[in-house]
């Protein structure tokens, strides 16, 4: 529900700075997704939404009332762990409106409460277990179920689905998504998992090294990454990168490199032209390599297959371009022979070029 | 054939030395002592010039109101001295388990007093308790207040003094112990459900830490049954009976009233007494295991 917003954050333990000013808006009922490598701040940001962790420096904002004094209890938030953090001693039904009789909610409301929370995410038969008697993906669900128990208007959740196997973890995320949209709260969920952060985020903010790299929609940080960090670390298979050089011959853009020798065409040749440096990375996604015989060689791609992966419907081929290693997503159907030379077209719309000292894009 | 045999028997072979020790050390005695305390039986005599007297030691000391007293002195000693010591020790991990400058040194010198020799302690507070030159009474005259008989009409309060101030650290290094492995992040789910600090002592440490102070407590417990030197050196047991617990009494009966079989009788009794809490101990563990296991068992079959 309400709005938060995180002016120039900080975190500093001892002399080690590990925030470095984060900005951050966070809109009514917003679904938004913190994602990076471990390490990266993620979670300390959180964490300091939180209140469990003081704040060095700036201001956090909820509603545009500041909030960083503030005891976590008295910032009207709920908050889903990694290792869930149940109470061990408490059953299920304890568990979840163990915040309900701190408050001194009278007694047919807690158990109300509990009925429907247990009721939405399908615990009503193990209320009286303790923590210990359930399996991992039920614990999960009570602590969903104690946070939603809050009725608060912020959500966190710190990497709730890691510890859950591959199976449990697609199923839970979709639950997820399907709670996210019933409850309108303001969620801010945390994860390293660049898959979890596409299909529930309203808005992805992408942090590395205590920094904001960049935010914005799942399609957006797909199609449009500012920088190298962000273009490799969303997507799955990543992005390939390969090192070349921009030249102009007769008048189009060109980047070329070991192995390969590639026309630019459109809104990127026009960046690539106005930019100073001719030192570039280009990146190019798996699935925007196209297998195709007789494609122009001018906007292809001459690559030597050495593996293929196959994962179903799509195959992914790992392949020489020079001296750099290139994936490519093929359909599993495309007959394609290991040792073999082969030629795949670019889509132009695909093309990402970086300069290749600040990283950023074009 | 005959090499799977010897495999069989490879591992008893190994702990044949050490359970012939134990045998020794510790079951001859104790059968020595059981045997002794059937007996009427004086330090000159050998066991076996001794009078075969059946139960009598043991009905006798079921009748004397001496050995009463001194039982009702143990068990005072025991209840008071391991409720004192669990309230003040839990108590100061609560308080110490915090990351503060200098909380080492904070703690290790809470640490001390377990540290130091019974006797020594014994003789401390011997000087400490002492009615004229004594630290307290000393301390008492020079703020006007009239001194204190610590070692005549509160002798029994006095050594269980002392006995807090040892023994107290072993209950707040345990205690602490269990505190620090709390899960963490049980405590910051607390927090974020609205608990004060003294609501997640209440409600999450206290519960959360339980079976340690259980166990630790029917340590103490089994301890202050035993406990010996401190009280020999500071009352000798006086005055009358007033702090003469079961050890004392034991250790005076066999060598100032010289009468063996009444003192091993009276062993006995002890040992019986801190079997059951022994047993207790146990039977609580097994059970903390079995439901354990149960609950691991529900889980498995569903998954």
């Amino acid at each position: 529900m309400p709005t938060i917003r995180l002016d120039n954050l900080v975190k500093r333990y001892g002399n080690v700075e590990v925030l470095h000013g984060i900005e951050l808006e966070m809109a009514e009922n917003e679904f938004t997704v913190l994602v990076g490598p471990s390490g990266c701040g993620k979670s300390t940001t959180l964490r300091m939404i939180a209140g469990l962790e003081d704040v060095s420096d700036g201001e956090i904002y909820v509603d545009n009332k500041p909030v960083s004094h503030l005891e976590p209890k008295e910032r009207d938030l709920a908050m889903v762990f990694q290792d869930y953090a149940l109470y061990p001693h408490m059953n299920v039904a304890q568990n979840i409106s163990f915040a309900l009789r701190l408050a001194r909610r009278p007694k047919s409301e807690i158990n109300a409460k509990v009925k429907e929370v247990a009721e939405m995410v399908g615990l009503t038969d193990f209320l009286g277990r303790k923590p210990g008697a359930l399996s991992g993906g039920q614990r999960q669900r009570v602590a969903m179920a104690r946070a939603l128990a809050k009725d608060s208007g912020i959500f966190l959740f710190d990497e709730p689905l890691s510890n859950l196997d591959a199976k449990l973890r697609g199923q839970m995320r979709a639950e997820l998504a399907l709670m996210s949209q019933r409850v309108q709260k303001n969620m801010i969920y945390v994860t390293h998992d660049q898959i979890e952060a596409m299909t529930l985020a309203d808005r992805i903010v992408v942090m590395h090294g205590g920094y904001i790299q960049q935010q914005g929609t799942p399609e957006e940080l797909f199609k449009r990454p500012v920088n190298k960090f962000v273009a490799g670390f969303m997507g799955m298979p990543p992005m390939n990168f390969l090192d070349g050089a921009l030249e102009e011959r007769a008048g189009e853009m060109w980047v070329t490199g070991d192995g390969f020798d590639l026309r630019l065409s459109g809104e990127i040749a026009a960046k690539a032209k106005a930019h100073s440096s001719r030192e570039v990375t280009l990146g190019i996604r798996p699935s925007d390599l196209n297998f195709a015989e007789d494609a122009d060689p001018a906007t292809a791609l001459t690559l030597d297959v050495q593996v293929s992966e196959y994962i179903g419907a799509q195959s992914v081929l790992l392949c020489k371009c020079g001296p750099a290693q290139v994936m490519v997503e093929v359909n599993s159907e495309t007959p394609v022979a290991l040792g073999q030379t082969l030629t795949f077209a670019v889509n132009q719309r695909g093309v990402h070029l970086f300069d290749r000292t600040s990283e950023n894009a074009l | 054939m005959r090499t799977a045999m010897a495999n069989r028997l490879t591992p008893y072979m190994f702990m044949a030395p050490a359970a012939i020790i134990m045998a020794i050390a510790l079951m001859y005695p104790l059968g020595y002592m059981v045997w002794g305390s059937f007996r009427d039986w004086n330090p000159s005599q050998t066991i076996g010039e001794a009078e075969f007297v059946g139960l009598k030691n043991y009905i006798f000391l079921w009748n004397d109101p001496n050995f009463h007293e001194s039982l009702i002195v143990t068990l005072k000693f025991a209840f008071f001295v391991v409720t004192i010591e669990m309230v003040i020790g839990v108590g100061l991990a609560l308080l110490l388990d915090r990351e503060i400058r200098g909380i080492s040194v904070l703690r290790t010198m809470f640490i001390l007093p377990m540290m130091i020799a019974p006797v020594v302690v014994g003789l401390m507070w011997r000087y400490m308790y002492h009615p004229t030159v004594g630290t307290f009474n000393r301390f008492l005259d020079s703020i006007g207040l009239p001194r204190v008989d610590w070692l005549g009409d509160h002798a029994l309060t006095s050594v269980i003094i002392a006995d807090i101030w040892q023994w107290t650290p072993f209950i707040f290094i345990l205690s602490l112990a269990a505190l620090q492995s709390l899960p963490r992040s049980a405590l910051e789910a607390a927090r974020i459900d609205g608990a004060t600090a003294w609501q997640q002592i209440i409600h999450i440490k206290l519960p959360l830490m339980m079976p340690v102070l259980i166990v630790t407590a029917l340590l103490r417990l089994i301890d202050a049954f035993k406990v010996l030197e401190v009280i020999l050196v500071m009352t000798e047991g006086g005055p009358g009976l007033s702090t003469e617990i079961l050890a004392l009494r034991i250790s005076r009966t066999a060598t100032e009233f010289r009468e063996l079989g009444v003192a091993a009788a009276m062993s006995n009794y002890l040992l019986i007494l801190l079997l059951l809490l022994t047993v207790g101990m146990f039977a609580f563990n097994r059970w903390q295991e079995a439901r354990a296991a149960r609950l691991n068992a529900l889980v498995e079959e569903e998954s």
